[in-house]
């Protein structure tokens, strides 16, 4: 008689559904696959996705590119602790160290242009949080991410850290400039 | 071992001796620990409220890893004991299989709890909830929540060995009663979700005593949403349970096809554990199409099943409320609905928090794509504040209102504060989850002390309606907290000080539940049908912000830099 005792119909299984019932069903079960194929539509069409290409890597290789990259294509320092701003080749390759707690080094971009952007971390899960744009990456350790970006708008952006990362994960603010 | 059994006189509930015990002290560590996740979280709220900002950044830290904790963990899976031990022992009348192993399960829980807190206090695991590696936490602090586990473990066996019991001492005939169906549904995402938890956890624990070396963070954060994600899957299915319960008790309600629930649950069993890869969708680790298999639950079929339970649960009071008479236009039956009962009332808020805000966002946040947009922002616990709390916590604390007279013989006090309760903390939790996901969707981190990120080489000012949510937060944040507050004291201050209430009849065996008789089943499913036409325009007012929102998100998606 009620959700608390045994169905009264022993042979509950052969009772009819409702029509409206099923209809609800066919809806939720259509807006489901609807859902599904949006995924796949924008992966064809979209503009939006985020890349497919990772590689296993150590905070001593990585680190290694990086520093090799910044070397050969720093165009000045800023701040008082001398981050070195470095301009990514157009089209080119760009590398972005996450560690505690700095995002390092300052990348300089151009607007329209397509960068291969090398994201990993030094140390402990990072999170690269690109405001105002809002976009959101996972950073870990022991693997390095190859994220193609295209700028669309000049300006200086923010990379905040958002994986709780130890104290001074508050403090683990970057710098992106697109011209 | 002989035991007696209790008939409440209010309830006509057969409560067996070892399993009310049981579901007494189960129920009680969990408000206990729901006053000390309660406390942390008015302090991780005045932290957040930028114009506040208590507490400095380390203790912050540690008291939102507490929080985490206390909340997620301990209070609901104490709470969720009581529940099986209700949906076995008691709606199949019945003995409790094995109640010292049941015991023996519930201090390992208390002991572990204790340990994983004691551990967190003392300042060397603020690791948070999810305490990815490499970030190690002091190894009691691991060992802590494996006891948990084994605990919640054993106290699932003892749930399996009842209906066991029940089948063979024949208490019942026929099909378990769909509350327990929901139950069993839950246990069963239990074992394998402790399972995974002690995949992870066991090899942690060794990596923070130095017997293992290392241990992948990709892996980590994989193997360990086995266990986090999987976990509130297991409150879903209970708190689906409860409304189903609470339906049943309130209105006599009976579902409107058990076919259709029953297999709504076994939905969750069969596609729910692919659900945990939605926290992998900003990972570098896992290809796309990996993602997109497992974000859509494998085509969606455990959204679908919360959709047939958002449907079928007020459409089983709304069929109720109209054969008593509550014919009139769309909404009679719900109008008419005993919204002075806090036991409707905050069953209610519960389902349309969960199914409009919870859901909804979900879905969204789950979303391969859309995820970038969202990932580890503020609206990420937007998101799981109006499931995990106007969900499940508010239909566990509803249903604690009917618990404390039938289950504690307690009357409640103060009756005009319980009416309000659920209003108060429902509406107020809600739109706590609103405005956080408004921060979040404006960029905003989740688990950030600073929102000024003071010490950085660089600055950044947040949009202005940022703060404004931030501020919002705070203001209905510490409302939630006065609402959840007033619950505990009105739940603690009834059982030590509300009227005695007459236990019923205690007899040596249990009295078996009545078998239907052909006559009664054959009007039951004759010609009592009855349509539910305000259930669907509810389901398709669901439906329609659904869809506007799901979209609106795509558009937002459009606009920020290409990625590929």
């Amino acid at each position: 008689m009620s959700a608390i005792l045994p169905p009264s119909d022993r042979l509950w299984w052969k009772q009819p559904i409702d029509k409206v019932e099923w209809a609800w069903i066919g809806i939720a079960f259509v807006w489901g696959m609807i859902m599904f194929v949006m995924m796949i539509y924008w992966h064809i069409y979209g503009k939006q996705n985020l890349s497919n290409e990772a590689y296993k890597t150590s905070p001593e290789m990585f680190a290694a590119k990086a520093e090799k990259f910044i070397a050969e294509n720093t165009v000045r320092t800023e701040t008082e602790q001398q981050i070195p701003v470095v301009k990514v080749p157009a089209g080119g390759d760009g590398y972005l160290i996450a560690r505690l707690w700095a995002w390092y080094p300052i990348l300089e971009l151009e607007k329209g242009q397509t960068y291969k952007i090398h994201l990993s971390s030094m140390d402990y899960n990072h999170g690269f949080s690109l405001q105002p744009v809002n976009i959101n990456i996972q950073v870990i350790p022991g693997y390095e991410h190859v994220v193609k970006m295209t700028p669309t708008k000049e300006g200086t952006y923010a990379i905040v850290c958002n994986e709780y990362c130890g104290i001074g994960h508050h403090s683990m603010l970057g710098r992106i400039y697109v011209k | 071992m002989a035991t007696t059994y209790r008939t409440c006189p209010v309830s006509g509930l057969q409560f067996e001796d070892q399993a009310e015990k049981l579901m007494r002290w189960n129920a009680v560590a969990g408000v206990l620990w729901l006053l000390v996740g309660g406390i942390t979280a008015l302090l991780v709220i005045l932290t957040r409220w930028p114009a506040i900002k208590l507490l400095p950044a380390d203790q912050f830290y540690l008291i939102l890893t507490a929080h985490g904790i206390d909340m997620l963990i301990l209070w609901i899976l104490f709470f969720e004991m009581a529940v099986l031990y209700f949906a076995s022992s008691t709606l199949l009348r019945c003995r409790l299989a094995t109640p010292k192993i049941a015991w023996l399960g519930f201090w390992l829980m208390v002991i572990g709890g204790i340990t994983t807190n004691i551990a967190i206090f003392q300042g060397e695991s603020s690791v948070m909830f999810t305490s990815y590696v490499p970030m190690q936490a002091a190894p009691h602090f691991y060992l802590g929540i494996i006891l948990v586990a084994v605990g919640a473990l054993l106290g699932v066996a003892v749930f399996f060995g009842t209906l066991v019991v029940a089948k063979k001492d024949r208490t019942y005939q026929g099909s378990l009663p769909l509350v327990t169906f929901g139950a069993l549904t839950a246990a069963i995402i239990a074992t394998f979700t402790i399972l995974a938890g002690a995949g992870i956890l066991i090899p942690t624990f060794l990596w923070s005593v130095g017997l293992i070396k290392e241990i992948d963070a990709q892996l980590y954060r994989m193997v360990w949403w086995g266990l986090g994600h999987s976990s509130q899957q297991i409150n879903v299915a209970a708190h689906v349970s409860v409304w189903y319960l609470t339906a049943a008790v309130i209105f006599g309600a009976k579902p409107l096809s058990e076919k259709v629930s029953r297999f709504a649950f076994l939905l969750y069993i069969l596609f729910l554990q692919l659900a945990s890869a939605h926290h992998l969708l900003s990972d570098p680790g896992m290809s796309a199409e990996w993602k997109v298999l497992n974000t859509s639950y494998f085509m969606y079929f455990a959204v679908m099943a919360s959709m047939i339970h958002g449907f079928t649960v007020p459409g089983a009071i709304e069929a109720a409320q109209r054969r008593k008479g509550y014919t009139n236009g769309l909404f009679e039956w719900l109008r008419k609905a005993p919204w002075g009962n806090p036991v409707f009332s905050g069953m209610f808020i519960s389902l349309v928090s969960f199914g409009f805000l919870g859901g909804i966002s979900g879905v969204v946040l789950g979303t391969e794509q859309i995820n970038m947009l969202m990932h580890n922002t503020f609206y990420v616990p937007g998101h799981f504040h109006t499931t995990v709390v106007t969900g499940t916590t508010l239909a566990f604390m509803s249903i604690t209102y009917l618990l404390v007279p039938v289950l504690f013989r307690r009357e409640m006090i103060l009756p005009k504060l319980c009416q309000i309760q659920p209003y108060l903390f429902g509406i107020s939790m809600s739109v706590l989850g609103l405005v956080m996901m408004g921060a979040g969707t404006l960029g905003v981190s989740r688990r950030h002390w600073d929102m000024a990120f003071s010490g950085a080489p660089f600055q950044y000012e947040w949009p202005g309606a940022a703060y404004l949510m931030m501020g919002l937060t705070g203001i209905f944040g510490v409302i939630a907290v006065i609402g959840g507050g007033l619950w505990i004291l009105l739940v603690v201050g009834s059982l030590l000080f509300g009227r005695k209430l007459d236990g019923g009849k205690v007899a040596d065996r249990p009295t078996p539940i009545p078998a239907n008789t052909q006559a009664a089943s054959a009007v039951a499913h004759g010609s009592d049908h009855v349509g539910v036409p305000g259930t669907v325009v509810l389901a398709l007012l669901l439906l329609v912000s659904f869809v506007l929102y799901y979209f609106v998100n795509w558009k937002y998606l459009s606009e920020v830099w290409l990625l590929s």
